[in-house]
């Protein structure tokens, strides 16, 4: 039995902290990722994090991310790249295709899901045009690849993720034409939407996309009005020339793999939507199952770090490698920070919403 | 009592009514008699760096992280560890010298500023305000690659101007 | 003619561009100069291209979520139709087309990727 390892699927930073603290406890673990680098989306994230010094707060997040993968080098952590999970029985063994080419099954002791999550679409006439895209695919773009995908640009959604990929943009090069939001209040950090305000970027609440319109790819961009109930104003469109159109309007939780697992899940819209439910250890409704991250709520990347490491540490200890002391105190401790990030206007929506994850699983 | 216009989350900026009922800004008497700090942080958002790197103790933030940061002016000496260090980019630190008032403001683009560069400040949203001119700027590693920026204008601006215009690269 | 003037050489925070072989590679028979290393899908953005390929209704299609989800951005490379250019890196000689519909194969072609 203790051959087999804990087979933790997705190397972002919510499987690379929990299979950081699987062998620090000298458990047998191998990470799983489907891309050629790991890392998940941490290397696109070039702004200073927010949080305490415990968080890594003020540090950016590809640095906290190439600390992640030293760690994990110098750990000697099995991680398997360009291996895609394609499935997992309910004997926990884990079907992988390594490079598109060779397929094998991972008996699993422990399996902990770490796939993240997935950009929400927007719809609307012309929305398939080239040069609409998610505000994670410009982000990639300008961040990682170091490509601009346009010029002007404009952001559909005023969440942090937006207001910190229009920050970006321009850091690269862009122009920002605006940023809109259908609710009546701009909804991410003031600091973030100030960046971009002291700028000159305008914001347009109660406003939404109507269209976007070009030949063969994107010209100019329609925005609307909305009143009270989300209805379009009459008389209050605006076209501005764009070649870019962001959106930025949430991400979903990836939850095929827990399915497949045969996880529980729920609906908490504050958390992305649709998602397993977890206990306070981030065991799912399935016991040899852990969920973290994005896919078990979406949150940020220093709270996914957090979550990670607390499934890490029980999965250690419910193999017998870690006491029930030393599980309780690092349990303890990794959910004193997930709290401290889960305070504030913010943060108490999530926190509340996580609250009632863990009172429908325990009354499951 | 007037209630100041609140534009923080309609605009994307603080108005100055909102930052001065959140007791964030100095007065001109302040202004006039030291550089002081103006940390424009009016969310509760979970986050300390300011507190963390004052080498004097004079932002408080303490437990929950998600406190707003309270400065002590007495024992603050606008030494600007904590401009590159505010993960939110929102604090400057400005003082008036008679006609002349000092910005200095956190970095983040290209092309990076010189000193002598002749630049237009900006207020909150963006609007130009005044001419400036750069007098330094400050690159240390300690910064991690936030740039802080020395510039002067007219005194008069200086509750308004909190940035400079975005040059073309 | 196809230019290459979206790249960002230079960056406040991520400094100069990492140095990167140059890699020719061809779209539709044109030749791009990619950076060793990058996905398809940047290398042709960075040289301007706004079309990847049109539906059977004849739409046209770029790139939505850049990271190999949502496969809008695919194209027939080295023969393979259906290729995510996202997730794809770019490689020296490589054939990069754009397609219509489902696209089709080349004879001979292997999906080896």
């Amino acid at each position: 039995m203790a051959d087999k390892p804990v087979v933790v699927v997705g190397a972002g930073p919510a499987g690379l902290c929990a299979a950081i603290e699987l062998k620090k406890a000298g458990a047998p673990v191998v990470l799983l990722d489907e891309n050629d680098k790991p890392g998940g989306q941490l290397f696109k994230q070039i702004h200073k994090f927010f949080g305490s010094r415990e968080h890594k707060a003020g540090t950016r997040g590809f640095d906290i991310g190439t600390g992640l993968l030293d760690e994990s080098l110098r750990l000697g952590i099995d991680v398997r790249l360009k291996t895609e999970v394609v499935g997992v029985d309910p004997g926990l063994r884990v079907w992988a295709v390594e490079d598109r080419g060779r397929s094998y099954l991972l008996e699993a002791s422990r399996l902990v899901i770490a796939t993240g999550a997935t950009e929400n679409a927007l719809s609307f006439p012309g929305w398939t045009l080239p040069g609409v895209m998610t505000a994670g695919c410009a982000q990639t773009l300008v961040n990682v690849y170091r490509v601009l995908p346009g010029k002007r640009v404009l952001i559909i959604g005023s969440g942090n993720v937006g207001v910190i990929v229009g920050y970006q943009l321009m850091q690269a090069g862009a122009e920002v034409v605006g940023v809109v939001e259908a609710a009546p209040t701009l909804g991410g950090y003031g600091v973030h939407t100030a960046k971009l305000a002291r700028a000159g970027v305008p914001f347009h609440v109660r406003t939404t996309v109507a269209r976007a319109e070009g030949g063969e790819s994107l010209e100019r961009a329609t925005i609307v009005g909305l009143d009270d109930s989300f209805k379009p104003l009459p008389g209050t469109e605006r076209t501005l020339e764009v070649d870019t159109i962001c959106l930025a309007v949430g991400l979903t939780p990836s939850v095929e793999l827990p399915s497949l697992a045969g996880c529980a899940t729920t609906y908490v819209p504050e958390l992305g939507g649709r998602m397993p439910l977890h206990d306070e250890y981030m065991r799912s409704s399935v016991e040899e199952v852990y969920v973290v991250g994005d896919t078990a709520g979406v949150e940020e990347a220093s709270t996914a770090m957090e979550e990670g490491r607390l499934a890490g540490i029980h999965a250690a200890w419910s193999l017998g490698y870690l006491d029930d002391a030393a599980m309780e105190a690092g349990a303890a401790e990794t959910r004193r920070r997930l709290d401290a990030l889960r305070q504030g206007v913010f943060g108490k929506k999530r926190f509340d919403a996580k609250s009632r994850v863990l009172e429908e699983s325990h009354n499951r | 009592m007037n209630v100041p216009e609140r534009t923080l989350k309609t605009k994307g900026a603080p108005s100055l009514g909102e930052l001065e009922a959140a007791g964030m800004l100095p007065g001109l008497e302040d202004l006039k008699a030291r550089a002081c700090l103006c940390i424009e942080c009016v969310e509760e958002i979970p986050c300390n760096p300011c507190e963390t790197s004052c080498p004097r103790g004079a932002i408080r933030v303490g437990s929950p992280i998600t406190n707003l940061p309270a400065l002590d002016r007495d024992k603050c000496t606008a030494c600007g560890l904590c401009i590159p260090a505010c993960p939110g980019i929102a604090i400057t630190i400005k003082r008036v010298e008679g006609e002349k008032a000092t910005i200095r403001f956190p970095w983040e683009y290209l092309p990076r500023p010189e000193a002598g560069d002749e630049v237009r400040m900006v207020d909150r949203l963006g609007r130009v305000v005044c001419p400036g001119r750069v007098t330094g700027v400050n690159e240390a590693a300690r910064n991690d690659r936030t740039a802080v920026v020395t510039a002067e204008f007219a005194s008069e601006h200086v509750l308004s101007v909190v940035s400079m215009q975005r040059g073309p690269r | 003619m196809l230019k290459t003037s979206n790249r960002v050489a230079d960056h406040a925070v991520l400094g100069a561009a990492p140095e990167a072989a140059d890699v020719e590679i061809f779209l539709d028979g044109q030749p791009i100069t990619a950076k060793e290393g990058e996905p398809v899908m940047s290398a042709l953005v960075a040289a301007g291209v706004t079309v990847f390929r049109h539906t059977a209704k004849g739409s046209p299609r770029r790139m939505f979520c850049g990271i190999g989800r949502c496969t809008d951005c695919v194209m027939k490379v080295d023969g393979v139709p259906g290729v995510r250019t996202c997730v794809t890196r770019v490689a020296p000689g490589m054939r990069v087309e754009r397609q219509d519909g489902k696209g089709n194969w080349s004879e001979g072609a292997e999906d080896g990727r």
